[in-house]
């Protein structure tokens, strides 16, 4: 079993390297299978970008490796690199960097063609790929009379026009409006799924890592903070970084049997499910009840005052931000904020079952 | 107590125009005006000058007393010569100049621009101590080929190249550096070794800055006067370009030197017009 697993993994590419770039140092280790998708996801300067250049050999690595099916791309330890120009990587970059002085159709031509393909031969590839993409239309256009979405697409098809065994996008969607981005969005997702070998993208927009990713990896600060599927980093989000995106409460604590100590003050009472030592506690922000006194008799075994310290309309109910041990994020109807007559400074009562919240171990840092 | 200037006069036309464009007062104070206007006559009128004291009436009976097609001629191919050199060797040291680093860098930057402020009288004098009969190059070319460059066609491209270089060595470095390197990554992830993506992406994203740079050389060529005298001398026919046949000419020949002088005003205004769209208007884009 083992071994199959390593083997399906050498297929991919294995990224097990640091990359130093002056002050910063990426230090990451995870493996993208055949055929599917891995996002990486992370803020601004947590290292997104410097790992794709890494891996299409645009930097060299400061240590360790990179294969990709089970050939070396970079290795620091025995020196050994190859050029980017060598490496069988499609790269979609964030600006798409489109040749403004060619074609779409020689934009797309261009990989099979510096690869020594004939100039018929690659002419025909360019025509493949914009009919499979169907920007056929769009063949004798320069690039600087494209729309973002009609770029989005030529950048994907001149990657895959040079049958690279990996793929690389770097936001692949930001440089989109909104209206564009759900379509583009959409058909991405298809050429994705189409594509043999492992892609990697990179993100900042935790629905598109949502939507188009078998996988996610969150980086920050150059470290993975969490590595699963987009179901489990949805639901157990492992920093506060993750927890914002998905937009879940997040607290750390100390589990003991059917309580937890809030690291930040303030206890909860969990299902005994025999949790012990350091955990994340995870909650809706429309799990948790607000009253204006003590509930009573209730069924929720967690009830703590809180003050509100702001509201924030969103587009179909009221997010109140509330402080207390512990504080919380709260989703509730504007009916609820009216007839309770919240405001900033308002105190109030929070209350929510113990079977809403979600208590996982807090993963070792790898 | 508000206190507020008097007003000016300001019509719906003045009104509109300011509104349009960047809001600033358009009209121009009196204090730059004047120096303004001096400049513009300054820069015109000696070219109107020269229009008005041409003998259009026998301009070609004026031309005919001098070698002056023979002249143009020479100019022109040795001016195209020394620019055609210039883009041999120099579009690759601009590259060397722009995309590499290593020690003396800064120097060697310097040296290659120094014909642009040297005086080029003393470019030719350094071109003939290097390449003359007995000079630290010439003297092997000599000995060993037989070889002599000073005083004949080819001493008149070296003089052109050395003191045009320099033009389009700086207009291509610059544009170098102020391309995006982007579009180069780009290539190479698309398998596009370096030589390659030089070729492909690199020179035609810097071609309008490249052709402005090779028109600003050739000019330059054309004109070259100083260096190519020393070092080139100024035999008719063999030597002797335009600019030093309108100087001989001017001696014994005034109606020659001014319709000679004319012919290079419309290869030069021939040559402005023709970068109107691509290189003056638009500037130089990288």
């Amino acid at each position: 079993m083992t071994e199959a697993v390593d083997a399906q993994r050498a297929a991919g590419l294995v990224v097990d390297a640091e990359v130093a770039r002056g002050n910063f140092t990426l230090a990451v280790s995870f493996a993208a299978t055949p055929g599917r998708v891995v996002a990486v996801l992370g803020p601004n300067g947590a290292g997104k970008t410097t790992l794709l250049s890494a891996t299409a050999g645009l930097l060299p690595v400061s240590a360790g490796r990179i294969t990709l099916g089970g050939h070396v791309l970079d290795d620091a330890a025995t020196g050994s690199f190859v050029e980017a120009a060598g490496r069988p990587v499609g790269y979609v970059f964030q600006n798409y960097r489109l040749f403004p002085h060619l074609t779409v159709a020689a934009n797309v031509a261009y990989s099979p063609r510096v690869r020594g393909r004939s100039r018929a031969d690659a002419r025909a590839t360019a025509g493949h790929w914009l009919d499979r993409l169907g920007i056929a239309d769009l063949a004798d256009r320069k690039p600087g009379q494209l729309s973002g979405g009609q770029a989005q697409r030529v950048a994907l098809a001149r990657a895959l026009a040079g049958e690279p065994a990996l793929l690389l996008l770097d936001e692949p969607l930001a440089a989109l409006d909104a209206a564009t981005r759900l379509d583009v969005q959409t058909q991405l997702r298809q050429h994705l799924s189409a594509f043999d070998g492992p892609s990697l993208l990179v993100t900042h927009d935790p629905l598109e890592a949502l939507v188009l990713a078998d996988r996610l990896v969150v980086l920050e600060s150059g470290r993975i903070v969490q590595e699963g599927t987009p179901a489990q980093v949805a639901r157990q989000p492992a920093t506060a970084y993750v927890a914002k995106l998905v937009g879940l409460n997040l607290y750390t604590g100390r589990a003991n049997n059917s309580g937890v100590a809030l690291a930040d003050g303030g206890s909860f009472t969990i299902p005994d499910n025999g949790q012990h030592g350091d955990v994340l506690v995870a909650v809706r922000p429309s799990a948790i009840i607000i009253s204006n006194q003590r509930p009573e008799l209730t069924s929720a075994r967690n009830a703590w005052p809180a003050t509100v310290t702001g509201l924030t309309m969103l587009v179909d109910r009221v997010r109140l931000d509330l402080d207390g041990k512990p504080s919380a994020l709260v989703d509730v109807t504007p009916a609820a904020v009216a007839e309770l007559e919240l405001q900033p400074g308002s105190h109030a009562w929070l209350s929510v079952k113990a079977t809403d919240l979600e208590v996982y171990a807090t993963a070792a840092p790898k | 107590m508000v206190t507020v200037a008097s007003p000016s006069r300001l019509t719906a036309r003045d009104r509109a125009r300011r509104a349009d464009r960047d809001r600033t007062d358009r009209s121009v104070p009196g204090l730059l005006a004047a120096p303004a206007l001096i400049a513009v006559l300054f820069l015109l009128l000696p070219l109107i000058g020269l229009l008005i004291r041409t003998p259009w009436g026998h301009l070609a009976q004026a031309l005919s007393g001098t070698d002056a097609t023979q002249a143009l001629i020479l100019s022109v191919w040795t001016a195209t010569a020394a620019t055609g050199v210039s883009l041999v060797i120099g579009v690759p040291l601009a590259w060397v100049l722009a995309r590499t680093r290593f020690p003396g860098q800064r120097l060697l930057r310097a040296l290659v621009t120094l014909p642009l402020v040297l005086p080029p009288v003393v470019g030719g004098v350094a071109l003939l101590l290097a390449f003359g009969r007995t000079g630290v190059i010439g003297t092997y070319l000599y000995s060993w080929f037989g070889i002599t460059i000073p005083f004949s066609a080819p001493a008149v491209v070296l003089a052109e190249t050395f003191s045009s270089m320099p033009f389009l060595i700086i207009t291509v470095e610059g544009a170098l550096r102020s391309a995006d390197q982007g579009f180069e990554e780009a290539a190479a992830t698309l398998g596009a070794r370096r030589m390659t993506v030089f070729r492909t992406v690199t020179m035609p994203m810097i071609y309008p800055s490249l052709a402005a740079g090779s028109v600003l050389c050739w000019a330059r060529a054309l004109g070259e006067f100083g260096a190519t005298i020393t070092f080139a001398g100024s035999f008719p026919g063999r030597t002797e370009t335009m600019p030093i046949a309108v100087y001989y000419a001017l001696e014994n020949d005034p109606n020659a030197a001014i319709a000679l002088s004319l012919l290079l005003l419309v290869v030069s205004l021939a040559v402005l017009v023709s970068l109107r769209d691509r290189w003056l208007r638009g500037g130089v884009v990288a």
